[in-house]
């Protein structure tokens, strides 16, 4: 962008918006206060109206700060990153503690600003919200990024590939199946029957079974997510590193 | 240059420091800890002294003053430590550590702005407690003005500056808000002793009164009594309060932290 951080912070800063996952603000302030306050600092700030109707804060303007329940102050802070009209706005865990609708209404929200031109990087924990936020998602495994790309492309080259899952009516041979072009590997699990591959995936087995005279009955399809992929492409679990999305 | 930029940036809107003066005198009030000991408290014990009968009267151990008349200054230095130390390490400590620092250094506004709101807040409430203080002591109950106003204002400045600057020492060297509270009442205590609040300078023993003149409260008193009873403050007692502002603003800079 042209800027210089070293040299100009006060520029930088109206450029970029950040919300942070640990951070309060003053508890006997009012959330009308607080945003009067934030957006004061900016020579272009955003129209309030719009930004606290799209977070629903329009009934605890009169509140005290720490009066707002978890969900609330996460709203608030992320209207607080949001009223600069930044390029750039970096959310670190802003879904954290909201309800599902919440959730969905924050989405939303980031959808239109990003709509808007506004480059998003979020930092998230859950992958459902990086698969349905993110043009490309860095997968940061202790540090390091482990792999970037589109949701789709990292699930992808993570071999996910879709999954067939079935109880047969009666038993089959696996190379029944396995024959086919479409599928990489076939598993037992107790009655349940799982076939891993791409393509389309479906048809061939359905239509391979129904020949050898077996019928697929509780059939689910699975399609591979980003979950799987961190989980490959790091080899370890989520609780002890973290996706990081743009 | 980068420093330059950092204390006054060019392109902020100037309201932004006028909204932050606000709500820090918004915080001021719903807190109002400063509000009820560093201006109720003072301005009450200066109307329960005043209304004692024995408190008019002219004691040759007091120096041929009345109680009331060594009781002002005491009062005065009240206020000004009791806004230094009680009131205005909580908020300055707790927004280090409950991240509201960090919060605003994400912001075109640098975080220093709300520190500077924070004194200047305080300093306003520093004068309009002094304020009250002096005017109802000459409206009820007879003081007599001033006789050497220069000295007295360059005696409260002087105190003023000392006291703050012992308080952002504090709020440099205190790791959360309440250890800044404990450190500012520890503080405060044997302060006033020194000044008298519990027994006035006039009566206490040559060695303790020796001790008295070189501590800030000990000098302040003794600056604003001589101001009051007309000769101009003794240069000692002025050079000891610039020597604890300065002394003071050192410590606080070498170990202020912003996070």
């Amino acid at each position: 962008m042209g800027v210089d951080p070293q040299l100009n912070r006060e520029e930088l800063h109206s450029l970029v918006g950040v919300q942070l996952q640990a951070s309060a603000l003053p508890a006997k302030l009012r959330v009308g206060e607080i945003l009067d306050l934030y957006r004061s600092f900016y020579r272009d700030p955003a129209e309030l109206e719009e930004l606290i109707d799209a977070l629903g804060l329009a009934e605890k303007l009169t509140d005290y700060y720490r009066s707002l329940s978890g969900g609330q102050k996460q709203r608030l802070s992320i209207a607080l990153a949001l009223i600069g009209k930044p390029k750039i706005a970096v959310l670190d865990e802003m879904t954290m503690g909201l309800d599902p609708q919440a959730r969905r209404d924050t989405w939303e929200l980031i959808e239109g600003v990003r709509d808007r031109g506004v480059t998003i990087v979020l930092v998230t924990h859950y992958m459902d919200e990086a698969e349905r936020l993110c043009d490309r998602v860095a997968l940061i495994d202790q540090g390091r990024i482990a792999a970037i790309g589109s949701p789709a492309a990292l699930a992808e080259r993570a071999g996910g590939g879709k999954r067939v899952l079935f109880v047969p009516s009666r038993p089959f041979e696996d190379r029944v199946l396995t024959a086919l072009a479409e599928v990489r590997s076939v598993e037992r699990r107790g009655q349940q029957v799982v076939v891993t591959g791409t393509g389309e995936l479906v048809n061939a087995v359905i239509l391979t079974l129904v020949a050898a005279g077996v019928v697929a009955k509780e059939v689910k399809l699975e399609e591979a997510t980003l979950e799987d992929a961190f989980l490959r492409l790091t080899g370890r679990n989520l609780h002890d590193s973290e996706g990081d999305k743009e | 240059m980068s420093a330059s930029w950092s204390i006054l940036p060019k392109h902020l809107p100037r309201r932004a420091f006028g909204k932050i003066v606000l709500n820090e005198a918004r915080l001021a009030w719903r807190l109002s800890v400063g509000l009820i000991f560093g201006v109720g408290l003072p301005v009450l014990l200066l109307v329960i002294f005043g209304e004692i009968p024995a408190f008019q009267k002219h004691k040759a151990s007091l120096g041929g003053l009345t109680a009331f008349n060594v009781y002002v200054p005491i009062l005065i230095a009240f206020v000004i430590a009791a806004l230094a130390l009680w009131s205005l390490p909580g908020p300055l400590v707790s927004y280090r550590e409950q991240g509201i620092l960090r919060r605003l250094s994400t912001t075109p506004v640098p975080p220093s702005w709300v520190l500077a709101a924070q004194v200047i807040v305080h300093l306003c409430l520093v004068v309009i407690a002094l304020f009250i203080l002096v005017v109802v002591g000459i409206a009820a109950f007879g003081i007599d003005a001033p006789k050497s106003p220069g000295g007295l204002l360059l005696a409260i400045v002087l105190s003023i500056a000392a006291l703050f600057a012992i308080e952002l020492s504090i709020a440099a060297v205190a790791r959360t808000a309440n250890g800044a509270a404990a450190l500012g009442s520890a503080t405060f205590l044997p302060l006033m002793f020194f000044a008298g609040l519990w027994v006035p300078r006039q009566l206490m023993p040559g060695a303790l009164q020796g001790i008295s003149n070189f501590t800030p409260l000990g000098a302040s008193v003794e600056a604003v009594q001589d101001s009051m009873q007309g000769v101009f403050p003794p240069a000692t007692a002025l050079l000891v309060l610039a020597a604890y502002a300065m002394i003071f603003v050192l410590v606080a800079k070498c170990f202020f932290r912003w996070e």
